[in-house]
């Protein structure tokens, strides 16, 4: 062993008899996922299980695979997909298609961040109408941080007129899939909630309350929001490499700045 | 006039307004209302222009001086440190340079050092020092900092007590003229208070830099914005080395060299 061990609540590794570097078995939180999970046990269960520590039950995997199709493509409309499709069109390796995806859609605007200030919303609030209410109304001055300063109630969209039928329709399946309070709780005092913001429920908030009911933290909220949304990013930016940039918006531009108008 | 959200949208959508800058290919570039290849003096760095391009505003040479140098005297190519590590192991993974060093930036973002911690840093200075023009004391600037941020960033050091970078960086900027300016005098102040109330953490070097980038003008954002590439020097050898290395020989890591700490094994539900 080094000096500095990694040390991990999550992974034991077992080695091969002739190689340490090499694994003859791996347990996930106890269970052997290449022994007895793989062939059985589905992928929302491993991501589930990793995450949570413990094997989710068929109502709780249901309800994270539905989340997880909700998030899957948000669309080349979405800020995040189109960053991976300005990877993608101009031929940048896969992986920096995908790290374009995760930075912009790490935002506070309809991104992982803005997941995360839901969630710890829910933390604070948890189904206490008065305390939602307080809470759009003054959010919490948060400490110094890289992140920029919050600009509207986290899990709506500050553009929005009303709820989106997608986002309707994701709230209302996915509240009929949970156990947990929230989903269900959100759905009956959306009108409320919405009223007191000014503005409509985005598909952040859908996703912070589902999290929030199959048990994740804000921390894990936000890495799989980030995880969850890279699959649209991903054929997004394949298809546009196809579509080649001539087919790919470049847009005219309004320089209110320019020398060459002044000398003029 | 007050436009709602879809409203703002449809103005925005489909073209790019902008004032500070366009690229007009086969003709010219303008940046931030110079003509990029003919507006500005022949001995414009790239530096100073990144400056310029985040603030709009010019730097003094004696202060590109001193920036510069910290950039120099923060670079450190050696492997083990944590964003260091990341360019390493993309090296030894043999992945390409640019996801390597843009992996190794980006997790210089940290809050324990780097670009997090001089961001927390530089909000600091620039409070407590408007604080105490206001009539505060610096104890109660820090105690109401502490009170509502928790924590005091660019005090105390991960791995070490004292920063060698420091001396090196004064030096030069009292040479230069620039070396005793509101804040980075505050930064000392507050070192020496803190040990004279029995916390004796000294200042590490993000705490020195993020003053220089408020004596000098910055906010926290903009500063950000600025020191993004300053351990790029340092990362780039550690990619070089791992890659010129057999694969995976950067740190391998066998089973034995990870402790587990979780539950046991157990059966996975029928």
């Amino acid at each position: 062993m080094s000096v500095s061990p990694i040390h991990t609540r999550i992974w034991l590794e077992e080695p091969e008899a002739d190689n340490p570097f090499a694994t003859r078995a791996a347990h996930c939180h106890g269970y052997d996922v290449y022994g007895q999970m793989l062939g059985r046990a589905r992928w929302a269960d491993m991501v589930y299980l990793l995450f949570r520590g413990e094997a989710p039950s068929a109502q709780q995997a249901q309800l994270f695979d539905a989340l997880a199709v909700a998030l899957a493509n948000p669309g080349p409309r979405d800020p995040a997909v189109h960053a991976a499709m300005c990877g993608g069109v101009g031929g940048s390796t896969a992986a920096a298609c995908l790290i374009a995806a995760l930075a912009v859609g790490a935002g506070q605007s309809g991104g992982a961040r803005e997941v995360f200030l839901v969630m710890r919303d829910w933390a604070d609030c948890g189904t206490d109408l008065s305390a939602w209410q307080r809470r759009i109304a003054q959010p919490p001055v948060l400490p110094d941080d890289v992140w920029p300063v919050q600009e509207h109630p986290a899990g709506f969209d500050p553009n929005g007129l009303r709820t989106p039928t997608v986002v309707v329709q994701a709230l209302t399946v996915l509240a009929s899939l949970s156990t947990g309070p929230c989903l269900p709780w959100l759905s009956a005092h959306l009108a409320e909630l919405e009223a007191e913001a000014g503005l409509p429920l985005a598909m952040t908030g859908v996703a912070a309350a589902a999290l929030v009911d199959l048990g994740f933290g804000p921390e894990e909220g936000e890495m799989l929001h980030l995880l969850l949304r890279l699959p649209g990013s991903a054929v997004h930016a394949l298809e546009q490499w196809r579509y080649g940039f001539k087919r790919f918006p470049f847009y005219p531009v309004d320089l209110q700045d320019d020398p060459a108008k002044e000398a003029a | 006039m007050n436009m709602n959200g879809p409203e703002r949208l449809k103005q925005a959508a489909g073209k790019l307004t902008t004032k500070v800058g366009a690229a007009f290919p086969g003709t010219r570039a303008v940046f931030r209302g110079h003509d990029l290849h003919t507006g500005f003096e022949e001995k414009m760095g790239w530096f100073d222009l990144c400056a310029f391009g985040i603030t709009g505003r010019r730097l003094q040479p004696a202060q590109l001086q001193v920036l510069e140098a910290i950039w120099v005297w923060t670079s450190y190519p050696d492997a083990r440190i944590w964003n260091n590590r990341v360019a390493g192991l993309g090296g030894s993974t043999r992945t390409t340079p640019v996801l390597a060093m843009s992996a190794a930036q980006a997790v210089s973002e940290a809050t324990i050092y780097g670009r997090r911690n001089e961001f927390k840093a530089l909000a600091f200075f620039k409070r407590t020092h408007d604080e105490m023009q206001a009539g505060s004391s610096l104890g109660e600037c820090i105690d109401r900092h502490l009170k509502q941020q928790g924590k005091l960033a660019g005090y105390g050091r991960p791995l070490a007590s004292r920063d060698e970078r420091i001396e090196p960086t004064m030096t030069l900027a009292r040479k230069l003229g620039v070396g005793d300016g509101p804040h980075v005098t505050l930064a000392f102040e507050v070192e020496r208070y803190l040990a004279s109330v029995g916390k004796p953490l000294s200042m590490n070097f993000g705490a020195l830099v993020s003053a220089f980038g408020a004596d000098f003008g910055f906010s926290p954002r903009d500063y950000n914005l600025l020191y993004f590439p300053v351990f790029l020097a340092g990362m780039q050898p550690c990619y070089v080395e791992a890659v010129e290395k057999p694969p995976g020989t950067l740190f391998p890591t066998s089973c034995a060299d990870v402790c587990y700490e979780g539950v046991a094994k157990r059966g996975w539900p029928a």
